[in-house]
């Protein structure tokens, strides 16, 4: 936008207004001072939040019968990570609303292959010494997609009675293949915190990317679980809270108000929205009201409410005085 | 003030040197006295305008604590006392941010404060609250605990439905810090500085008129 030359139009914007000292470097210094001060004593009174991280050796330690089935099923494909889509792989179809599908637009960028990625390379790593283990891997890998499914469908099924105790799972005696070797080992290279740095090395020494090991959390219900405790999930308005009683980003309560309300909560929704596709539709929704907050100034009624409503009346309560006192404040209103 | 600088007079001769023509922009567009004011219209003695003031104010406060969060690396907060104070001073100065910016946006809104105008003033006021939830938003990401955990793997599914996740990877702290630490506070920074100049340079606008003063 090109600003007029205000040297003249300030002036001339306010020709008639009674003007007054007004020192705005102080005000600014008082604010500081001001705002500090509560800051300050927040910080002393309240702290912050600060619940420690969930590791996969404590995942694998607080609940090993949930860390199992999310490691069978990425062995299987049957995780939420395994068939997600773009853009970690391409065994799902995303999101999209009609023909409006950025998720399929760009492609497979972070590729992951979970099977490989969560299963069968830490372990590979953990049979350099271990013979039990690499016959386990070699059997699992020389036998027909047929009885890998079978032998996971058992396990699987299995699982949802499995004991604990000491540490390892215990499944009913079955035909389970390769399995039980498997996921005994893995269990145990999670429980000693392996499994935490072969999914941040990715053959590199520095790493700050943890995109594996946080879609894998994400795949199991222990992460999920403890989200519940601190009432952080989606369905308990997500993002606005925090851990413990401290607020979250309370500044997105519309954002997160959609997911509570039809189409967006619904399976079958209207006009091709539902649960299914809400983030790409609230996403939608929430770009088209920012445009619509922006330009404001721009669309009828909305910019005219200020007018109809009489708040800027309480806001310039001196201006609006009757005109028996407002006469000492104006010389001249044009 | 002057105001018959040559930056003002209508068809004077633009100087042929760059340096002069800047120069002459700047000063006939954001005069000093419009820059740091000591008069104001009377009737910007209402309490609503403070709340812009205290939202640059909390914005400090938020730059403050989060330099020196940078200054001593993302593990500094979670082992020290001292740290996490710090790392504290920056979260309640986060949420007076907001609040004081969402009650200075609402106070705008009813004055109509786009008249006369000011409507790129109010947009880009938008865009800073737009950027500054970005900013929030990767900053909590970046705070390295469960909650951090929890918001990125839950956020990844809204920024991948959209498309924006192939290339903003909330489950890559790397990413996350770097645009929370550098590249977002120097944009809230630019448009709120963008935002001030011109309010400085427009003035504020006067009170809604009773003849229809809302438009335009």
């Amino acid at each position: 936008m090109k600003l007029k030359p205000m040297g003249a139009t300030q002036e001339e914007y306010y020709r008639g207004v009674r003007m007054v000292p007004y020192d705005l470097v102080k005000e600014l210094v008082l604010a500081m001072a001001g705002v500090g001060v509560l800051a300050l004593l927040a910080a002393a009174v309240f702290s912050s939040p600060d619940v420690a991280p969930v590791t996969i050796a404590a995942w694998a330690h607080g609940d090993p019968v949930d860390f199992v089935t999310t490691a069978t099923g990425e062995l299987a494909g049957s995780t939420t990570s395994a068939g997600y889509g773009n853009p970690y792989n391409t065994n799902g179809p995303g999101q999209s609303w009609g023909p409006i599908a950025p998720q399929q637009w760009f492609g497979n960028r972070i590729p992951i292959d979970s099977a490989s990625t969560y299963v069968i390379n830490p372990l590979q790593r953990a049979s350099f010494s271990n013979a039990d283990l690499g016959t386990a891997l070699n059997t699992w890998q020389g036998a027909g997609a047929t009885p890998q499914a079978s032998w996971v469908d058992a396990y699987t099924k299995a699982l949802a009675n499995a004991t604990v105790s000491g540490g390892q799972v215990s499944v009913a005696t079955g035909d389970y293949g390769p399995l039980p070797v498997m996921m005994s080992n893995l269990l145990g290279v999670a429980q000693a915190g392996g499994l935490d740095g072969l999914l941040m090395i990715n053959g590199r020494f520095y790493q700050t990317d943890y995109t594996q090991a946080l879609l894998f959390m994400g795949d199991g219900s222990y992460l999920s679980g403890l989200a519940q405790q601190w009432n952080l999930t989606g369905s308990q308005w997500g993002m606005m809270n925090e851990t413990g009683w401290y607020p979250g980003q309370t500044w997105l309560w519309l954002y997160t108000m959609w997911y509570q309300v039809f189409p967006f909560n619904s399976d079958s929704g209207v006009l091709g929205l539902n649960a299914g596709n809400a983030d790409l539709g609230i996403i939608i929704l929430m770009t088209l009201l920012t445009v619509a907050l922006a330009l404001v100034p721009l669309i009828p009624i909305l910019r005219d409410i200020p007018r109809w409503v009489p708040i800027h009346r309480l806001i310039w309560k001196q201006y609006y005085a009757p005109k028996t006192t407002r006469g000492s404040h104006l010389i001249d209103r044009r | 003030m002057d105001v018959t600088s040559p930056a003002v007079v209508p068809g004077a001769v633009k100087p042929a040197s760059w340096t002069k023509r800047v120069r002459q922009l700047v000063e006939g567009n954001l005069p000093m006295d419009h820059l740091l004011p000591d008069r104001q219209p009377y009737y910007v003695g209402s309490w609503v305008y403070v709340f812009g003031v205290v939202t640059i104010a909390a914005f400090a406060w938020v730059i403050a604590s989060g330099i020196v969060l940078a200054f001593m690396g993302p593990q500094w907060w979670h082992d020290s006392g001292l740290g996490h104070f710090v790392n504290s001073v920056h979260f309640w100065s986060v949420q007076l941010f907001f609040l004081f910016m969402v009650l200075h946006l609402w106070g705008q809104y009813f004055m109509a404060g786009w008249r006369h105008g000011r409507a790129a003033t109010w947009m880009i006021g938008v865009v800073v609250f737009g950027t500054s939830i970005l900013a929030a938003f990767t900053g909590y990401l970046s705070q390295q605990n469960f909650a951090s955990q929890f918001v990125a793997v839950n956020a990844k599914d809204a920024m991948n439905g959209a498309g924006i996740g192939a290339f903003f990877n909330v489950l890559n702290f790397g990413q996350m810090y770097g645009l929370h630490v550098m590249l977002l506070p120097i944009g809230v920074t630019v448009l709120v500085v963008m935002h001030i100049v011109m309010i400085r340079a427009r003035g504020v606008v006067k009170p809604i008129d009773a003849e229809g003063g809302a438009r335009s």
